[in-house]
């Protein structure tokens, strides 16, 4: 199916049959995504087996992994994938699943916080403090993550990349990299659950998460009048309002989350300081559980 | 809502924890408001303008460039005070027992406020959208402005009513 887009005379390669150097730039590219998908399933699974000595690990968190790479999967293989190549709103339900509803099941597996309970402490310690060097610092704060992820698609949809993308391998590879990558990053940094030494403020996070949600009608509006080079007026139209419900359904999901954890961080200790012993206890018991 | 807005990010917390009546009162009245803000912002707006009588669309084309900005930010706000509210509404839940009659208050005149400032700034003056193409606009910014307007009387009568009686605990 991916032989159609060589008709529209994109040539990188300078020696040997065009086609069939495209032909390997595409198997290659599944190549990367399947390797990828089974690394880290199994890097999932080999964490769970190192851990199992200590306290239970959260099924949900399980299953919130898996799920989010059979989202990835879904977008980068398979029937959404061949579709994307011609269809704009298969191309933007496969960017609901590659950049918004997977890096939110990935990000509630925690596999940080798995990796840390996994490997020996010398290595956790490095781990951590790779996480609070400068450079994680400054791409995990909201409004960094939000530009990445937001201006990626405003330069995606609103350059000739769009078509460029469909042509190369290679600059398919790296547009769908960066649009998942900006996802989780974004994702992890608003409602993320694994440790972050520099999570930013409940007001930071409202206001960067409500900007972010209002580009989003915004940019759908925008491409049902203006679709993106070589795309059909109705098939534009149709991939915009997906983007605008779909979207709206994630983001919910996204504020949802944030309220939930200010929610349990205020969570209020006064029963426990209160005269009444006995619910004092059961109270601090169940405090130190969460 | 300014005093909302602190204590969703870190203040009001160990105030409330001390049962301060004032703080929970004024959390009560400001998840009704956001809430009621919020469902007449993404809800009422969408289910029935929108979905139900069609009057005016997901996007008519002719918006300009600010319209659609602003639009996005009411739509993007929308969504986050309904959350907000909600949440709000779980904590006063898990200190003390909901002033119920004072939270629908809030909700009411909350519906009212939104209706009225979108009848005023969104149809008026940033023209975003109208009530209705191809028809006599006037009786329906008439009726939309004043069923606004009567929410929000409505609402402020019943957190009037609903006050609290000086001393609470």
């Amino acid at each position: 199916m991916r032989d159609h887009d060589h008709s529209s005379g994109h040539s990188g390669a300078g020696h040997g049959p065009v086609l069939g150097t495209e032909a390997w730039g595409w198997a290659l590219f599944d190549a990367v995504v399947v390797l990828a998908l089974v690394t880290a399933a199994v890097g999932y699974a080999a964490c769970l087996w190192a851990a199992r000595g200590r306290s239970p690990w959260p099924v949900r968190r399980t299953v919130a992994w898996y799920a989010g790479l059979v989202c990835a999967g879904a977008r980068l293989l398979g029937p959404v994938a061949a579709a994307a190549h011609t269809s704009f709103t298969a191309h933007m339900l496969g960017h609901l699943l590659l950049g918004m509803l997977a890096p939110l099941l990935l990000v509630l597996g925690a596999p940080v916080t798995l990796i840390l309970r996994a490997v020996p402490v010398a290595r956790a310690r490095s781990l951590t403090r790779l996480l609070r060097s400068r450079y994680v610092r400054i791409i995990t704060h909201p409004m960094v993550a939000a530009v990445l992820n937001a201006g990626g698609l405003w330069v995606l949809y609103s350059t000739e990349l769009y078509q460029l993308m469909h042509t190369s391998a290679l600059i398919h590879g790296l547009v769908h990299a960066h649009i998942f990558l900006a996802g989780y990053l974004f994702t992890a940094s608003l409602v993320g659950v694994d440790p972050d030494p520099h999570r930013a403020s409940v007001p930071v996070r409202s206001a960067v998460l409500i900007a972010f949600i209002a580009a989003h009608p915004i940019l759908a509006k925008w491409l049902y009048a203006h679709p993106p080079a070589g795309v059909e007026v109705t098939d534009g139209q149709a991939g915009a309002q997906l983007m605008y419900y779909g979207g709206d359904a994630v983001d919910v999901v996204l504020i949802v989350l944030l309220f939930a954890g200010w929610y349990s961080a205020t969570r209020p200790k006064s029963v426990a300081d209160s005269p009444s012993g006995p619910q004092s206890t059961r109270d601090l018991q169940v405090d130190r559980e969460h | 809502m300014s005093a909302a807005e602190t204590s969703a990010g870190r203040g009001a917390a160990p105030e409330a924890r001390r049962g301060s009546g004032t703080t929970l009162d004024r959390r009560t009245v400001a998840s009704g408001f956001l809430f009621g803000c919020g469902i007449a912002a993404s809800m009422i707006d969408l289910f029935i303008f929108h979905l139900g009588l069609q009057w005016h669309h997901f996007y008519d084309l002719s918006t300009t460039q600010v319209a659609l900005t602003a639009d996005g930010f009411f739509h993007a706000f929308g969504w986050f005070i309904t959350i907000w509210g909600l949440f709000l509404l779980a904590d006063v839940r898990r200190r003390t027992e909901v002033v119920w009659k004072r939270w629908t208050g809030a909700v009411i005149a909350g519906v009212g406020f939104f209706q009225l400032f979108d009848g005023v700034v969104d149809h008026k003056v940033l023209r975003i959208h109208q009530v209705r193409y191809g028809v006599d606009l006037l009786p329906y910014d008439i009726a939309w402005i004043g069923s606004a307007v009567l929410l929000l009387m409505i609402g402020v009568l019943i957190l009037w009513r609903t006050r609290p009686t000086g001393v609470t605990d």
